[in-house]
């Protein structure tokens, strides 16, 4: 029974107060999400992504509807929705260590000392951090720290893991290699994830479903995308696959035809060649 | 400028390494002692041509006459004090000889304070108002840049109070230490408290503002990271506040202590309050030839110390900032 609608949002709306009368940034956002789902949350920058993750995570209060979590109401935040923030958002005085054991410390009452040291490494350990327990955030580069985040958000044992683009500032190689660990992660522990992100190579190979968002004022949700992929899934199998690069095709064109933002990719194109031809000229 | 410097001056490009460790050592000793010097003989040359009515303006020698004069002025002081204390305790001895149920008194020495004396009581006094006025401003401060709704009531006061000169309050904190203190026995004196109040009063602002500051702008994800783990109140002092506003918090540490030093300089002159604003108050009416050379000597006592302290400042919020790497000055 609680399988079924493990986490639910009805009718999701928020207005913005802004000095010109309240902004809508959201519409019924209705979506029903299954214990252990994986879920993307894509769209054009600003239609609302991170406001519903927000909604979800209780750092921002729907004004209209809302959001139950195995059948609870969500008001406020808690460890049981842990985030994973953009930029890591580690704090700068503890080392990797200290900010994954603060998160212990606040989510695991009946451990003892050694117990929780003992998850602490644990948790590092699944984001293969051992190696640099003991170093400050600013000591490590910016793969390992959202390494580090991702550890400290899996270390409160969620219900459900939010992350809001967790590999956006990482390069394609850093990111290809948190993505797996990501899987692996997710195969083992089964947590339910909501996950934004801008890549759609990303969204289809990671998610169960695609959520894809309307562009804002008042975005909802425009389509969702249910990608049947066998798991364990691997990058470079699936390049060649029809059905993966059918569901990219589904997402891409949503992204870029049903929901253009300002220029077609068409238009884009031309500029592009336009601005290239130009460059060309100049050096000639 | 040696040959020998000149030729290395020549062959920087090749030696650079060796060079640039040269060009530090110039920048981090030389310079700072050209310009002392510098100052030393401009004041030299100004000195004998400025004429007061106690005689021409003391220049360096003067000075550095008058600073080991005041030195050996306290050390006279002290044989003194210790010559008194020998003569008591021989008296009391004697006198405990013939009547053992003789209680003795011990009665301190009252000769006048000395240089070293005033500089003393200075700092103490400076320490003690400073310390009430962190003691108060950084958790007001800190409750100030947690809560809009404390912020907006404290404020308006904060920016009444702020621009009042502390001795302006000298008078009131006078008349009123002087009707509340009253002890038979008093631990300080009426003098010290209302000193260290003065300083107290103008150490709270600097420090309260560029505390409320720092709080009020730590990182907003951060604080989401607080609510994520449901902090409590005492935690998320501790573990997000503090830390994020320590820079800020030394700041307006720093600055407080700063005017703090001044101002107790100036509330001595004004109140003839023991240390070194009266030392140069006395010094000022008493009119000897000296005068001049011995206010000289306090003047730069007073920057040294003023200077010392902030270095004081700078060592502390190195060891309690957790940013190693970052540049401190
Ligand atoms: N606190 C706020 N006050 C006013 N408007 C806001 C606030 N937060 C978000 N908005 C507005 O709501 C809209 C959605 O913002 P949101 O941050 O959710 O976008 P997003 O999809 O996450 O974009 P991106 O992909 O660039 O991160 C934007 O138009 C933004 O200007
Ligand atoms: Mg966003």
């Amino acid at each position: 029974m609680t399988a079924k609608h493990h986490l639910e949002l009805t009718q999701v709306g928020i207005d913005f107060p802004t000095p010109k009368g309240p902004f809508t940034a959201l519409t019924d956002v209705n979506l029903k999400i299954q214990k252990g789902e994986f879920i993307s949350l894509i769209g054009h920058s600003g239609c609302g992504k991170s406001t519903v993750l927000n909604i979800i995570a209780g750092l921002h209060k729907a004004t209209k509807g809302g959001v139950i979590l195995d059948g609870h109401e969500v008001n406020e935040p808690g460890p049981e929705r842990a985030v994973v923030f953009q930029n890591h958002s580690l704090l700068p005085w503890l080392t990797a260590y200290k900010n994954v054991e603060l998160a212990v410390r606040q989510t695991s009452k009946g451990r003892s000392k050694a117990e929780m040291r003992d998850w602490v490494e644990h948790n590092l350990e699944l984001v293969h951090m051992s190696h640099a327990v003991d170093k400050l955030p600013a000591e490590i580069s910016g793969g390992m720290k959202q390494r580090v985040g991702i550890a400290r958000a899996l270390a409160m044992e969620p219900k459900v893991l939010l992350m809001d683009e967790p590999f956006g500032a990482l390069d394609a190689l850093t990111r290809a290699h948190l993505q797996d660990s990501i899987m692996e992660i997710h195969a083992d522990l089964g947590n339910t994830v909501v996950m934004i992100t801008h890549d759609v190579d990303e969204a289809v190979l990671l998610s169960d479903r695609i959520v894809m968002m309307t562009n804002g004022p008042s975005a909802t949700i425009g389509e969702i995308l249910d990608i049947e992929l066998q798991r364990p899934r691997d990058r470079l199998a699936l390049a060649d696959n029809p059905q993966y690069n059918h569901y990219r095709h589904e997402v891409l064109t949503f992204l870029y035809e049903k929901q253009r933002k300002v220029e077609s990719v068409a238009e884009h194109r031309k500029k592009a060649q336009g601005k290239t031809k130009a460059n060309d000229a100049s050096v000639a | 400028m040696s040959r020998a410097q000149t030729a290395s001056l020549i062959s920087m490009p090749v030696k650079s390494l060796n060079i640039s460790s040269a060009s530090t050592l110039l920048r981090n000793a030389m310079l700072p002692l050209l310009g002392i010097l510098i100052f030393l003989s401009l004041w030299a040359v100004l000195a004998k041509n400025i004429d007061t009515s106690l005689g021409s303006f003391p220049g360096p020698s003067e000075v550095f006459t008058q600073a080991q004069v005041l030195i050996e002025e306290h050390g006279a002081q002290r044989e003194k004090a210790n010559a008194f204390y020998e003569r008591q305790e021989q008296r009391n001895a004697a006198r405990i000889a013939q009547d053992p149920s003789y209680n003795p008194t011990i009665r301190a020495f009252t000769g006048a304070p000395t240089f070293f004396d005033q500089i003393w009581t200075s700092l103490y006094t400076v320490t003690v108002g400073f310390l009430i006025a962190s003691v108060i401003a950084v958790p007001l401060g800190i409750i100030c840049g947690l809560s809009k709704a404390s912020y907006a009531a404290i404020n308006p006061l904060i920016q009444l109070l702020k621009p009042v000169s502390p001795l302006a309050w000298l008078p009131l904190v006078t008349m009123v230490v002087s009707a509340v203190y009253v002890s038979d026995d008093p631990m300080f004196s009426k003098s010290f408290i209302t000193s260290a109040v003065t300083v107290s009063l103008c150490c709270l602002w600097p420090t309260l503002i560029n505390t409320a500051v720092g709080v009020s702008s730590i990182d907003s994800d951060l604080l989401n990271v607080s609510k994520v783990l449901r902090l409590g109140p005492f935690s998320h002092v501790m573990k997000i506040v503090m830390p994020s506003s320590i820079p800020m918090i030394f700041t307006g540490l720093r600055l407080s202590l700063g005017i703090g030093w001044m101002v107790l300089i100036a509330a001595e002159m004004l109140a003839q309050n023991p240390g070194l604003g009266k030392f140069v108050w006395d010094e000022f009416q008493n009119g000897s030839s000296e005068s001049l050379a011995r206010i000289m000597v306090a003047v730069l006592t007073i920057g040294l110390i003023g200077f010392a302290l902030d270095r004081l400042m700078l060592l502390l919020q190195k060891q309690v900032s957790w940013d190693k790497g970052a540049v401190l000055r």
